[in-house]
């Protein structure tokens, strides 16, 4: 797919597809390396993506109550897609099945269109004249969008666009991602302090914001 | 070889909290906080690699061809159309405006 465009060789985006297995770590990857990112600041962006499936396998392990021998099988099928049709099913057993189901044909069908996709991809040539580097931010935007659900989400959204594009001259490549993720802990902790400010020290809120405008104005 | 340091050190980081998960017991990480944090992170990442790779041509910020695609892309998806929509949407758009000389 679009990794091939990226530089990297046939081998390199299978093995990607077969061993990360999660959609959007590998796009992450893929794309930080494209930019020119080091391999450790890419791995970073693509390992923080993956950091929700640790919470799919918190539900599922209650639900499916694997026995622990087959749980590290189990896990690399820990992701959006297999979570989403586990936690559907109304029994234990229909979402073991499901679980399975799931599992097994999205890692065949994900690893064969992969397969596809990069033989197309160095049959075509240039892959630029036929749109396909904006594929990678279409996926980034699809997963994106049902995320978006309140306004929480989409402040730290705007947040991490900002960050995002406003380092991107400054910093080396692949290290404005890993900024703009801290929109998520600084938009929660504005949250909590609101709220905490709330109760009874509204003082101090309405201090800040001229204590931090008089420099400017010296200026 | 530095793709391949990438591709190892992704790989095992994915799949350690894959692991992580049907390990940890429920408490560690059933925190509040921690959940909301966990929700919260791909958003801001996602938001940035989508804006970054629409907007960026190496280390400067451009306007091209791109972000009409991604632009079709928004209204593929406001329009509830499935993934494969969204991206071929998308595709389609940033070549056309390319083929017209955009």
């Amino acid at each position: 797919m679009t990794s091939a465009g990226s530089g990297l060789t046939l081998l390199q985006t299978c093995a990607l597809s077969l061993l990360v297995f999660t959609g959007a770590s590998q796009f992450a990857l893929v794309g930080a390396l494209a930019a020119g990112g080091s391999p450790f600041t890419a791995a970073a962006g693509a390992f923080f993506l993956g950091v929700r499936n640790a919470f799919y396998g918190l539900r599922l392990s209650q639900l499916l109550a694997l026995p622990r021998a087959v749980r590290p099988f189990a896990a690399q099928w820990v992701i959006d897609e297999t979570a989403a049709v586990s936690l559907a099913q109304p029994t234990r057993r229909s979402a073991r099945i499901g679980f399975l189901v799931t599992g097994l044909s999205l890692y065949v069908l994900w690893n064969l269109t992969t397969l596809l996709g990069a033989l197309g991809a160095e049959a075509i040539g240039d892959t630029d004249a036929w749109g396909l580097d904006a594929a990678g931010p279409a996926v980034f935007l699809a997963l994106l969008a049902p995320m978006l659900r309140t306004g929480t989400e989409r402040l730290v959204a705007g947040l991490a666009v900002l960050l995002g594009l406003g380092l991107l001259p400054v910093l080396p490549a692949g290290v404005p991602v890993l900024v703009a993720a801290f929109a998520a802990p600084a938009v929660l902790w504005a949250q909590g302090r609101r709220r905490g400010t709330g109760r009874g020290d509204a003082k101090e809120r309405s201090d800040a914001p001229a204590r931090g405008g008089i420099p400017e104005e010296d200026r | 070889m530095n793709i391949w340091i990438a591709i190892g050190v992704t790989a095992l980081g994915c799949y350690a909290v894959k692991l992580a998960g049907l390990l940890v017991p429920a408490g560690a990480l059933e925190r509040p906080l921690v959940r909301r944090l966990a929700a919260l992170l791909p958003v801001a990442l996602l938001a940035a690699l989508t804006a970054q790779q629409t907007f960026a041509d190496g280390r400067t910020l451009v306007l091209d061809a791109r972000a009409v695609g991604l632009a079709a892309a928004a209204v593929a998806l406001m329009l509830r159309a499935p993934f494969l929509v969204v991206v071929g949407a998308a595709v389609a758009v940033t070549a056309g405006v390319r083929a017209l000389g955009g």
